[in-house]
């Protein structure tokens, strides 16, 4: 939802920018300002900023999100080991505190930089913008940014990028998307991570998991991965190529869609 | 490594790790900004639109609302917050139906493939000033 096209008059607020127009006198003799802009414009200004940034540079940016644990960072290392040839990489990662995620990345030769948070669940735009300027744009093709370890806050936080992959790992339960939905909606691929670990577990099913994501209305692809045998990630790496290809030569229309 | 030293007020919170805090700050700074524009001395009421899809707890977004007004014009200000129903469109049978938050799916005809028409939203409707 943004605050240019309209699209934030809904039938429930429609009235307010009808009838007398903007600004009305209360009974109190108070003025009534209608506002009708997302309480996050802030954040949603700076990210616009951000993905200016990334556009310019035509750099993708992927921003990664699951419960902590659920294997981002492991997903990253094979990531970068592979494609590393391909394409020029760099790392955000979030954490509340350390820079161990970083410094993983780094042993694999990619610059990251790292934003602790603090007592902050989740990472914004601001912050990403600062990591950002750490960085040398001109000189990259994809930007991953690893969000904290939450499956809850940083669902709400638009950060600048282009795609929200979500993981979720197969220790977790197949019915995550049933109960994260305003995460799992975001979505535009679900990466149904550890799935060396599906053997030994007996009530997790990937389609299940697919099910529930679905019943959010979410036509995202699911893919099942393992960092750790490989399963998987081929498809996960063509996804990623397919997704670069449309930032690099973008299709009319498809910066408007992002994020939306 | 980039340290974030955050909010002082985070530390009055007693859950720290909430967005909701975030959330409230950025509102009230928008309503300060506004204020300033018209010149008002101060704020009455902030009328809020929040559906459940927006990943706003409602509750906790009144707690953090105390705490991001304070020392601002919109000290004495009320926070009213509507709360907007989940309704979705259906692409194939075209009908209007509720949903459920973790359902988007058309009750009618049992399609997933629905639009959100209400629900998402995270708005600052409008605010009274005092002038």
């Amino acid at each position: 939802m943004c605050n240019t096209c309209g699209c934030n008059v809904t039938p429930g607020n429609e009235h307010l920018v009808k009838g007398d127009g903007k600004l009305s006198t209360t009974e109190h003799g108070n003025e009534s300002v209608t506002v009708l802009k997302n309480l996050l414009s802030e954040n949603d200004r700076q990210a616009s900023h951000n993905r200016e940034h990334f556009h310019k540079n035509g750099v993708l940016a992927i921003n990664l999100m699951s419960s902590p644990g659920s294997g981002k960072t492991a997903l990253l290392e094979a990531t970068v080991e592979s494609l590393g040839n391909e394409f020029n990489i760099a790392v955000i990662e979030g954490d509340l505190e350390t820079e161990n995620d970083a410094e993983r990345i780094r042993s694999k030769g990619v610059p990251a930089i790292q934003i602790t948070t603090g007592s902050a669940c989740h990472l914004d735009a601001h912050m990403v913008h600062d990591a950002v300027h750490n960085l040398d744009l001109s000189a990259l093709d994809i930007v991953f940014i690893e969000n904290v370890g939450n499956l809850v806050c940083p669902a709400s936080f638009d950060l600048g990028h282009h795609r929200n992959v979500t993981l979720l790992s197969v220790t977790e339960g197949d019915d995550k998307p049933a109960k994260y939905p305003v995460m799992f909606r975001a979505s535009d691929l679900m990466l149904i991570s550890k799935s060396d670990l599906l053997e030994y577990l007996d009530d997790f099913e990937p389609e299940k998991a697919e099910r529930h994501l679905r019943d959010l209305a979410n036509a995202a692809p699911a893919m099942t991965v393992s960092a750790k045998n490989s399963d998987g990630l081929s498809q996960w790496f063509d996804w990623i190529r397919a997704e670069y290809n449309k930032v690099k030569l973008p299709e009319p229309g498809f910066f408007e869609h992002v994020n939306s | 490594m980039l340290r974030l030293h955050g909010n002082c007020l985070a530390k009055y919170w007693k859950t720290e790790t909430v967005h909701e805090l975030s959330v409230c700050q950025s509102t009230v700074s928008q309503v300060e900004e506004i204020a300033a524009k018209h010149s008002a001395t101060g704020v009455s009421l902030i009328k809020l639109q929040i559906g459940p899809l927006s990943g706003i707890e409602t509750t906790l977004l009144q707690q953090a609302f105390h705490i991001a007004k304070a020392g601002t014009i919109a000290e004495d200000a009320r926070l009213e917050i509507e709360e907007l129903p989940v309704r979705v469109q259906c692409k194939s049978c075209h009908t209007e139906t509720d949903a459920s938050t973790n359902r988007l799916v058309c009750s009618q005809c049992g399609d997933w493939q629905t639009t959100i028409i209400s629900g998402d939203e995270m708005l600052l409707a409008s605010i009274e000033l005092i002038k």
